[in-house]
């Protein structure tokens, strides 16, 4: 786990160049510029779009504003899923930088939850950690944290501040030695296209005879389609903040160095790239 | 509503005002399609006198969360909070199925609810 830090400050620390433009259909009395901004990956889109709100509202009456959304070729961005994962799946191979729209009308309650204030992030995203600390270790880690801590993870995230959150977030990523893994691997496995909003299901990290389980392993039992068999080319490419990691990487490393900060491993599984 | 108060494994699948399923749900589907939710009150919150539900796997959260709020005639403006393992709040996006796979025991998924946040 102190090895490799220079791993985690690098998924903490991605970013996304972001262009927003106002969607045609949004009533201005003036003309809106388009507003830039680097998203980071770990974040979530309605956490770091204060700038982008206020940019659009001066040039808007305060009747035609309602909750801000967000749009990428047709498809809603669901807030609650981290922004690294949002673009994996939906944009990946596309040229940066990442042009979405912004919405102030016609909410799509079909397609995404309401975000009416940061605490609603906050408690999506402590009940994330729970969820996951719960495949973890039983939920002991996270159950054993105080109220304060629960806050310095959140607090991390919302500031961007990488120390003060793995500072606590560390010990949701121990293990006793003994058992060479967590309990379970918390992970989530999307695709661009399916109905359903991903695939997750208890995996061990080890197998019963020892064998150390790798993201292979992980994607021949759970999405075998993934996996490009003998002498053929590739279908999918699976993809972790941003990255094409080996299929030979044990899972337990990448879940405690690829997990977003909601100690989740979220897995995009997208359409191969023609060359 | 009364009559699926009646009987313990009715469904509240599809819109929670229909109470009879449709006869392919019946029989060894059943088992693949739809998942045991046991649902259990918090504090004073109402309970519902059929406790044990069979949900298919692809409801989601929000739809589950949806029905007990009808069920138990609660106000538009009163909130339920969903629990899994009295601990944390699955998204309402998620289904149940997801969750029963991960955190059911005993073949169910045991659920609280609640009208105030209880955990965390």
């Amino acid at each position: 786990m102190a090895d490799d830090k220079d791993v985690l400050r690098d998924v903490w620390f991605g970013r996304i160049p972001t262009c927003f433009t106002l969607h045609q259909d949004e009533v201005t009395e003036r003309e809106a510029e388009p507003f830039y901004l680097l998203l980071p990956r770990v974040s979530y889109l309605t956490l770091v779009t204060d700038k982008v709100k206020k940019h659009f509202q001066k040039v808007m009456k305060p009747d035609d504003v309602e909750e801000m959304w967000f749009e990428y070729e047709g498809t809603a961005l669901k807030w609650h899923y981290p922004i690294g994962l949002l673009y994996d799946l939906h944009a990946s191979n596309t040229a940066l930088p990442w042009s979405i729209f912004v919405h102030f009308k016609n909410f799509p309650l079909q397609d995404l939850l309401h975000c009416p204030s940061n605490s609603v992030i906050e408690a999506h995203f402590m009940s994330c950690i729970k969820e996951a600390d719960a495949l973890k270790h039983k939920g002991a880690v996270v159950n054993e944290m105080q109220k304060k801590d629960h806050k310095q993870l959140w607090m991390g995230l919302q500031n961007d501040k990488f120390d003060q959150f793995w500072a606590m977030n560390r010990k949701l990523m121990e293990y006793p030695i003994e058992e060479r893994g967590f309990r379970y691997i918390p992970f989530r496995i999307y695709q661009p296209t399916s109905d359903r909003p991903f695939i997750q299901k208890l995996f061990r990290p080890v197998s019963p005879d020892g064998h150390v389980h790798t993201l292979g392993d992980l994607l021949k039992e759970m999405l075998p389609a993934a996996i490009p068999k003998d002498n053929e080319k590739k279908k999918y490419q699976v993809v972790i903040h941003g990255i094409e990691p080996m299929l030979e990487t044990p899972i337990q490393w990448l879940s405690e160095h690829l997990s977003h900060p909601d100690n989740f491993l979220h897995i995009s599984i997208i359409p191969a790239q023609c060359d | 509503m009364s009559e699926a108060g009646e009987s313990p494994t009715d469904n509240p699948k599809d819109e929670p005002s229909a109470v009879q399923s449709p006869p392919e749900d019946i029989g060894s589907n059943e088992e693949k399609k739809k998942i045991d939710v046991l649902l259990k009150a918090v504090g004073d919150t109402p309970i519902m006198k059929t406790k044990k539900w069979a949900v298919e796997r692809g409801r989601t959260v929000q739809s589950l969360s949806l029905f007990i709020s009808r069920f138990l005639k609660l106000e538009p403006s009163e909130q339920l909070f969903i629990y899994v393992n009295q601990s944390f709040a699955p998204s309402p996006d998620q289904e149940v199925g997801v969750l029963f796979e991960c955190f059911g025991s005993d073949g169910k998924l045991v659920l609280h609810y609640c009208k105030s946040q209880a955990w965390g």
